[in-house]
């Protein structure tokens, strides 16, 4: 069903089209913003309502093989929390790892109309694209492992360049993903060969291969901004979760120099302190670089303090955390071009190290200047489920709630960062920048994040409120690509959103030097390896940016 | 006076009947107690569909008929008492936290999982996973007293954090398994693996059982405390000799794959 819309006497954040929660009039058609509509086209009155695009999550494990080990691994979870089926609902089942339609609805009901699934294995995509599709409303596309792939690493080695951009252009292409995704490079391989195994420093070499983290990240960053992709390369970088992590994250930033680079979940990656003792921020190290570098854009990964589950294609981390928290883990995907690690865990206001990621986080978020490069983000659900964004929002914009919630947390680990002596507060313009504009552009989305003439009608619109929390966990109205899903709190309506997906150009030469390696190694056929366009459902294709 | 509910249609398939409580009935009249909703497969039915109901409304329910597939009886309750007159189905009193269940029959799987208090009492025998975590969860339940007069399945106990669970007869597979605290009392026999991976807690019996080769001969004495515990059982009509109340027990400790922290209490006559 599409509809005229015209939404009236909503105080607009937009701040693409520099609009700070000024009065403006809406009008939807065809699933698009225009400049007008019918007269008799059906109207909503927003007064007292804020109105800002839809949100954008640039960073999130929603769909694939991993995420539905972790739904496997908890059945305890997801009993406490079911999703009934409703006329126009499929019924699922919620907790921290949703599955596929209730994490599109919960999405939706967050007014969040785009999110990012952030790691998936190549062998993986056909099971995360049948899984996105199952993800209702949102739009939706998925970033491509390819940092511990031993053929590209082989190309990198042999000096072929020019080869390996072609390469990295052909699997997205197979994959139908939207960025590359780089975990731990050059950490996982050398782990799954040889016991405890990893790298601690980006210069270390590989002793297969002769090429450090350094060389791969370098050889991405120049592939991907060569072929001019419409994200850079999404990097989750070594070390993560390590105390004195500070100095390879600064090390990763620097190695791209000028070009581009998305930094994933920061907050893991701040850490001072000496290896194998208690971390002390670096936020403010980190923070620093990243204002003054505008080629760098970064999602936090705020912890929330509850339960998480940590999933990652790190798997020497997730081996490690499973030693501290004794609880059930999965270790899978080592015969991948990637590792997996899934295990619950639950952070602890009590705990100095979870305390101090709480605070690292918040600091990050506090000391940035630029909100359009500083991603909210919880790295759902590593550092909380996507559900806490509207508490994190709170504890953004309302100083006294932070102040409050300081209090109750480990005091040693808040007096290693300087968050007591941050005043800031995010305003709602800000806001509307680190939840949908930032994002969006982040990811050159261009007809998302805004409400410009010609963007998808992505829209969510609030009730005015002080509690920060409240407002942001129940849009009034959510809509969605023109229609109305949600109706004065009340879900009205599904939608199928689409897959954004990207196709670099590349030469098809590349090919035939891929399928010897693959009839040598893979176990599958290198005519089957590749998904083809019966998975695209809905789909979009972004241009890159050359 | 008491409120009667008679079983007057046999379901076809499994009945969730999670209504039927004395929280949930709380302050309603018979009439209303009718309408409560029953899940019969996907086909949502109302009590009166299956149940006669009569009687005075008040703190105590009993129940006639051949309920062994109606589940979740007394989920939830938190006090009053539930008497069924006859067999009853699966999760009987299923996270209950106080108030009383009596059943003069059998009960099915899944005895008062995520229990935190009161007492189930069951004169026949009951399924596997009696007092046990639901699947995937480490906790089982936190406190409370199932006893049950005849035989139990397997994995009795998985994971329970504390509380009480006596067997009368014997026990299945894995009894208290992966037990973080509270005690199993079993007067038959124990069924292989007991205690696997138990972090602590008891578990007691009066037969020989085979043990664990992760479990440690400790010593032989007379435990204080269980005196009180079988002086207890002897009182609630169950079959303890003089024997049994002041003997001598062999500790056992154990699991070592884990703590090491639990015991295995065997009866040395």
């Amino acid at each position: 069903m599409t509809t005229s819309l015209r939404i009236v006497n909503g105080k607009l954040y937009d701040p693409t089209n520099d609009i700070d929660g000024e009065s403006r009039d809406i009008c939807i058609e065809n699933g698009k913003i225009v400049d007008s509509v019918d007269t008799d086209a059906k109207k909503i009155d927003a007064q007292g309502m804020v109105i800002m695009p839809g949100g954008v999550d640039i960073h999130c494990h929603i769909a694939g093989p991993k995420v539905n080990l972790a739904r496997k691994l908890q059945p305890e979870d997801h009993r406490l929390d079911p999703h009934p089926g409703s006329a126009l609902m499929r019924s699922g089942t919620g907790g921290i790892v949703p599955s596929t339609f209730t994490t599109g609805y919960r999405y939706a009901t967050l007014g969040y109309t785009t999110a990012m699934e952030a790691a998936v294995t190549p062998i993986g995509a056909r099971h995360a694209l049948e899984e996105l599709h199952d993800t209702p409303v949102i739009d939706k596309g998925f970033y491509v492992l390819l940092g511990n792939n031993i053929f590209l690493q082989k190309l990198l080695q042999q000096g072929r360049t020019e080869e390996f951009k072609q390469a990295v252009a052909w699997w997205i292409n197979a994959t139908k993903a939207y960025a590359v995704k780089l975990v731990n490079p050059g950490g996982d391989e050398p782990w799954k060969g040889k016991r405890n195994s990893n790298v601690a420093n980006i210069d270390e070499k590989s002793t297969e291969t002769d090429l450090s983290p350094r060389d791969i990240i370098d050889a991405f960053i120049g592939a991907v901004n060569e072929l001019g992709l419409p994200h850079p390369p999404h990097l989750h970088s070594n070390n993560l979760g390590h105390s004195g992590n500070v100095s390879t994250t600064m090390e990763t930033m620097r190695t791209a120099a000028d070009r581009r680079l998305h930094m994933a979940h920061i907050q893991f990656h701040s850490y001072g302190g000496e290896l194998g003792k208690n971390p002390v921020s670096a936020a403010q190290e980190i923070a620093e670089y990243i204002n003054s570098h505008p080629n760098i854009t970064c999602d936090v990964g705020q912890v929330m303090f509850g339960k998480s589950t940590i999933m990652t294609a790190d798997a020497p981390l997730a081996y490690m955390l499973r030693g501290i928290s004794k609880n059930k883990w999965v270790n899978a995907d080592t015969e991948c071009e990637s590792g997996c690690g899934i295990l619950p865990f639950s952070y602890q206001e009590n705990i100095y190290v979870h305390a101090l990621q709480w605070a690292i986080g918040l600091e990050l978020f506090l000391l940035s200047q630029d909100p359009w490069r500083i991603i909210l983000s919880t790295d759902h659900p590593n550092g909380g489920s996507f559900m806490s964004y509207p508490k994190l929002i709170r504890l953004l914009m309302d100083k006294e709630f932070r102040k409050q919630e300081i209090k109750s947390v480990n005091q040693k680990a808040i007096n290693k960062t300087i968050l007591q002596d941050l005043d800031r507060e995010y305003s709602l313009n800000e806001i509307a920048i680190i939840t949908r504009a930032g994002p969006a552009k982040a990811l050159n989305l261009k007809h998302k994040g805004h409400l410009g003439v010609g963007a998808d009608a992505d829209i969510t619109v609030y009730d005015e409120h002080e509690d920060k929390e409240l407002m942001f966990s129940a849009p009034r109205y959510v809509i969605k690509s023109g229609k109305l899903i949600i109706e004065d709190h009340e879900f009205k309506q599904d939608h199928i959103g689409r897959l954004l997906h990207t196709s670099p150009d590349y030469d098809e030469t590349i090919i035939e030097s891929i399928r010897p390696f693959f009839e040598k190694y893979y176990s599958i056929e290198f005519d089957n390896y590749a998904v083809n366009d019966s998975y695209l459902h809905d789909h979009e294709v972004i241009p890159g940016i050359n | 006076m008491s409120l009667e509910l008679t079983l007057h249609t046999s379901p076809q398939v499994p009945v969730e009947a999670e209504n039927i409580s004395p929280d949930k009935f709380a302050g309603l009249t018979i009439a209303e107690i009718e309408t409560l909703s029953v899940m019969h497969g996907n086909e949502q039915l109302t009590l009166a569909d299956f149940f006669k109901v009569e009687g005075q409304t008040g703190a105590e329910i009993h129940l006639q008929g051949d309920l062994s597939r109606l589940k979740y009886i007394g989920s939830g309750m938190s006090s009053g008492h539930i008497h069924i007159h006859g067999n009853t189905g699966q999760h009987l009193g299923a996270a209950m936290s106080g108030g009383e269940i009596l059943v003069d029959g059998d009960a099915g799987d899944w005895v008062a999982p995520d229990m935190s208090g009161g007492r189930i009492q069951i004169k026949g025998n009951a399924g596997h996973m009696v007092g046990s975590a639901y699947r995937g969860s480490p906790v089982g339940i936190l406190g409370g007293e199932i006893i049950i007069h005849g035989d139990v399945r397997n994995e009795a106990g998985h994971g329970m954090r504390n509380g009480m669970i006596v067997v009368g007869g014997n026990s299945g597979d894995f009894t208290g398994v992966d037990m973080l605290a509270g005690s199993i009392i079993v007067l038959g026999k124990l069924g292989i693996r007991s205690g696997a991976g138990m972090k602590r807690g008891s578990i007691v019996t009066l037969q020989a059982a085979a043990m664990l080769p992760t479990f440690s001969y400790a010593c032989t004495y007379q435990p204080t405390y269980l005196r009180i515990y079988m002086q207890y059982l002897k009182d609630s009509g169950l079959a303890i000799d003089e024997a049994h109340i002041s003997g001598n027990y062999e500790r056992w400790s154990g699991d070592a794959i884990e703590l090491n922290r639990g015991e295995i209490l065997l009866y040395k006559d």
